[in-house]
């Protein structure tokens, strides 16, 4: 059981890697790096559960009768684009939030909100007064 | 052409979102996106009618038959949903090269209306698709088209609320393509009906368990339950107004139907709320939703912000509807996913022409605003009596089935619950009254003058629907609860 | 590890082994993939937003214990869920006997090519593929829609000039890329049209080319670049590529057979599979060469909008 399971187990935990920095760390690209290895554990998961003991790369050839199997391959090939694609997106809005907060840390940009939104409150509550 | 009907409805504005970008300008890309998302809802239309009519309709993507090929598979239930997208998606966009105009800066307004179509098409994509990898896709589709408008929003809050929105919205994606990737190691196939089918036999393994638990927590990341709703408050209250306008009625809405998809027709209902505890669990995590989220709304100074607390207590009465798992409770449940959809993206609009006339939507700025923009502020007072549940609006309707689901149960302590969170309602909605009608303009305001032809038309259309179909429940009704006899296997 | 430089190059090196890995279980294919994106465009995306945002992480780590019981507990359920799974590299668990066995058998007669990945991705699972292709259209519209900035005529002058003085120092570079990049070129084209036969296909293609004018571009400067390749002609190709994937299936619909169903495309179901296979590889590689290319030059394009508002900055600082 030790055996067949393991890689499974191996992936279980480096998707939890990711998942941890995505969840604890302030920094924004951090973040998307941590997302970055949780998309790829799982790509991992998906090419793990399509081999066969003894099989060959799903390419019709002379003399092979075992493949693997090249369904999870094509997914894979898919959700691979599909993580460019946010990790693209993702980092944009980082550049893009850089300029705007002049910070890429979580906690900084928190900060500078709750700011506005007191400043918005204050002048809202003067507004009734007046 | 009939035959190819299901492709078709998300082939156009699919193919509609390239050629925009080889349009260029800026308002013939926007009658180019409301002729495309027209002839969308059209298809649906017909769709609809030929599902009532003649049942379910499977289409094979490439003529390969379904678990090999791609299948698409349209039922009463999607093709419920697929018109409730498109009718939406149109009536908004009549709106928004006005709206636009003042919220994005020239140049983006092209990219606008190609993320605002490609958004379309992932919805429905994910609507329509029988296969549960199919889906994976599209959700990606619109999603990140949905990070991109969000960014477009004027303020710089509205980036950080893409962020947060684009990092939740990755997990909640990923915990459902592992949830996909479980079933499909224990079953060999992706299909959806197939996996139904192939599913009971293993349902015992612990694999499947996980499986299950990841699709639904992935799922309910993208719908905002209750505790997962962080991310949502903030991109509804930034992102341009047309945005949330669309988004408040549709993007919660599609998550809603994946979960009733996964939840009825893949894991069967007997394995979901029989073998495992998710009616306790939806029930609670619905009630505490409406709770937290009324209160909150409660307290808010920012409008916008208002109905999207608003929006999260809405999910939560959704999903006390499906937490009954009786036929009366997912009838409920589906006919307030057509009302809420009609009464969130007219209040959205109706806020959409504020910050067109006045700059913001904060609570202090509509003092007095009654008598400015009556046409305006009456359709938010409407659609404010409608999320309350007052008779004659789509609220009460649904409202309605909600209390007679549960009662049919013996839930009553729930059904008073219910009716108390919908006192909260009247508090929110009262405080918008107050300042519209009540107060003094400030004194250092100009004043303004009625909302844009452009913004009464779409706002009104949507008004009138709310009550007409708050009095001729007829439709509606007949269709959510054809769909919700469908998914329990009973034959109207 | 506080320095963002050495996190981002890990993460290249993490991409790079588990390429590896699949090569190891098989997928080439895939393999071949996530080493030209996982370990070269996401890696390079980075490092340039690091240029821009500053490579140092601050200290503070918000909410940890949250964090980790969120992760022990789904990490828990996951182990818990791996219990019941058929073993590593078993050959007769549910995947492999159910719906995959189609497709090694029959593609050969049915398809016609002896990669079943690309048979699987381009016929088979034709809309997958194509959605794909929209998931990445809708990323480059994306990041213009939040990087694109207007440009002048009058200041690419100026940095014209900056660019050419900076750039004679790499003589020796300069010369050999410009040497490699029609090589480069040359490859993607062969990878496009091997697809059928061995590991690549339309999107690693794409990626190849793509790399080929990214590299020209850090070398010889991104106003050099777009003189070369004009933006809205990258539009225009990239919406372009999803077109022509459409229209495949279109054409199809039109003579009568479903979307995407390639055997009506010639007199001969295997030839008409060939044929729309091969436009839709182009497709494929038309709209991710040019959205790659697009991302970069958006990316790049804002680096240079901000280094030259801190010199005018700096100027005007100085003549205070």
């Amino acid at each position: 059981m030790i055996i067949g399971l393991f890689n499974d187990w191996v992936v279980v935990v480096l998707m939890m890697i990711g998942l941890y920095i995505v969840i604890a760390h302030g920094n924004l690209i951090k973040k998307i790096v941590g997302l970055a290895i949780f998309q790829t554990s799982v790509f991992i998961l998906y090419i793990s559960m399509a081999n066969v003991e003894g099989g060959s790369a799903p390419i019709l050839a002379e003399g092979i009768k075992q493949f693997s199997n090249p369904l999870p391959h094509v997914l894979i090939l898919t959700a691979i684009v599909v993580g460019v694609a946010t990790t693209a997106l993702g980092l944009a809005l980082v550049v893009r939030i850089k300029e705007a907060y002049g910070s890429i840390e979580e906690e900084d940009i928190q900060h500078l909100d709750n700011k506005t939104q007191d400043e918005t409150e204050i002048q809202a509550t003067e507004g009734d007064q007046s | 052409m009939i035959s190819h009907l299901p492709i078709l409805q998300v082939i156009v504005p699919l193919m509609a979102a390239p050629i925009c970008l080889l349009l260029k300008r800026s308002q013939l890309v926007w009658l180019f996106s409301l002729f495309a998302s027209a002839i969308a809802f059209i298809i649906s239309v017909l769709l609809l009618q030929q599902v009532m009519t003649s049942g379910v309709i499977s289409y094979e993507l490439g003529g390969w038959e379904a678990p090999w090929g791609i299948e698409y598979r349209i039922d009463k239930l999607n093709a419920f949903l697929l018109l409730i997208i498109s009718a939406i998606s149109t009536v908004v966009l009549i709106a928004a090269q006005t709206s636009i105009e003042k919220e994005i800066p020239k140049e983006k307004h092209t990219l606008f209306y190609i993320l605002y179509l490609l958004s379309l098409t992932g919805m429905l994509g994910i609507v329509s698709t029988g296969d549960a990898f199919n889906v994976f896709v599209f959700l990606e589709i619109s999603s990140l088209s949905a990070y991109a408008l969000i960014a477009l929003g004027q303020d710089r809050r509205a980036l950080w609320a893409s962020y947060q929105y684009l990092i939740m919205g990755t997990i909640g994606a990923t915990f459902i393509l592992i949830g996909i990737g479980l079933m499909y190691q224990m079953t060999g196939t992706l299909n959806m009906q197939d996996l139904s089918q192939r599913l009971p036999e293993v349902a015992q393994t612990r694999t499947v368990f996980t499986a299950f638990a990841f699709v639904i927590v992935g799922v309910c990341l993208k719908l905002a339950l209750f505790p997962l709703h962080l991310w949502l408050p903030n991109a509804y209250a930034y992102a341009p107004s047309i945005v949330t306008a669309f988004f408040a009625a549709t993007a919660t809405k599609v998550a809603i139907y994946l979960l009733i998809r996964f939840t009825f027709t893949v894991f069967g209902l007997s394995f979901s709320f029989t073998t495992l505890p998710l009616q306790g669990l939806f029930l609670l995590l619905g009630l505490t939703g409406i709770f937290v989220a009324s209160s909150a709304a409660i307290y808010q100074n920012n409008v916008k912000h208002v109905f999207a607390y608003s929006s999260i207590a809405q999910v939560g009465y959704i999903i006390v509807g499906l937490s009954t798992s009786t036929i009366t409770g997912l009838t409920a449940t589906l006919l307030h996913l057509f009302n809420h959809a009609l009464m969130k993206s007219a209040i959205f609009l109706a806020l959409g022409a504020v910050v067109y006339r006045l700059g913001n939507v904060q609570l202090s700025s509509f003092n007095g605003l009654g008598r400015q923009m009556p046409l305006t502020m009456a359709a938010i007072v409407i659609g404010g009596l409608s999320l309350i549940g007052v008779p004659l609006t789509v609220g009460f309707v649904s409202k309605w089935y909600l209390l007679t689901a549960l009662l049919e149960k013996g839930w009553w302590p729930v059904a008073i619950l219910i009716l108390l969170g919908s006192l909260l309602a009247v508090i929110y909605v009262w405080r918008i009254v107050e300042a519209a009608y009540f107060k003094k303009p400030l004194a250092d305001s100009v004043p303004v003058k009625e909302a844009p032809l452009f913004f009464l038309i779409p706002i009104w259309l949507l008004i009138t629907a709310n009550i007409y179909f708050g009095i001729d429940t007829r439709l509606s009704l007949q269709v959510a609860s054809a769909a919700a006899q469908s998914l329990f296997g009973v034959s109207p | 590890m506080k320095d963002l430089f050495a996190v981002v190059m890990l993460l290249g090196i993490y991409s790079l082994l588990s390429a590896s890995f699949f090569v190891a279980m098989d997928a080439v294919d895939v393999a071949f993939t996530e080493a030209a994106v996982g370990a070269g465009i996401s890696t390079l995306l980075m490092l340039v937003v690091i240029t821009m945002t500053g490579r140092s992480e601050k200290t503070t780590r918000h909410k940890p214990w949250l964090a980790l019981l969120v992760v022990v507990f789904t990490g828990g359920v996951l182990i818990y869920g791996t219990f019941d799974m058929p073993y590593f590299g078993i050959a007769d668990a549910p995947i492999h006997s159910h719906v995959a066995p189609r497709y090694i058998n029959e593609s050969m007669k049915e398809i016609g090519i002896p990669n079943i990945v690309t048979s699987v991705l381009a016929s088979y699972r034709a809309f997958d593929t194509f959605g794909e292709v929209v998931v990445i259209f809708t990323a480059g519209i994306g990041v213009m829609a939040l990087l694109s900035v207007g440009r002048r005529p009058e200041e690419d002058e100026k940095t014209t000039a900056i660019n050419d003085s900076m750039h004679e120092e790499y003589l020796v570079i300069r010369i050999v890329t410009k040497m490699l990049i029609p090589f480069i070129l040359l490859y993607a084209l062969y990878v496009q049209f091997h697809g059928d036969f061995g590991p690549g296909g339309g999107f690693q293609a794409g990626v190849i080319f793509a790399a080929a004018i990214i590299l020209y571009t850090m070398l010889f400067g991104l106003t050099t670049a777009r003189k070369v390749i004009n933006q809205s002609f990258i539009q225009f190709i990239a919406a372009a590529g999803v077109l022509l994937y459409g229209c495949v299936g279109i054409v199809s619909m039109l003579n009568g057979a479903n979307f995407f169903d390639y055997n009506v495309l010639a007199s001969d179901p295997v030839a008409g599979q060939h044929l729309g296979i091969l436009l839709i590889e182009w497709g494929v590689g038309c709209t991710v060469a040019s959205v790659m290319i697009m991302i970069f030059f958006n990316f790049a394009g804002r680096r240079e909008m901000q280094q030259n508002n801190e010199k005018v900055n700096n100027i005007e600082g100085d003549s205070l």
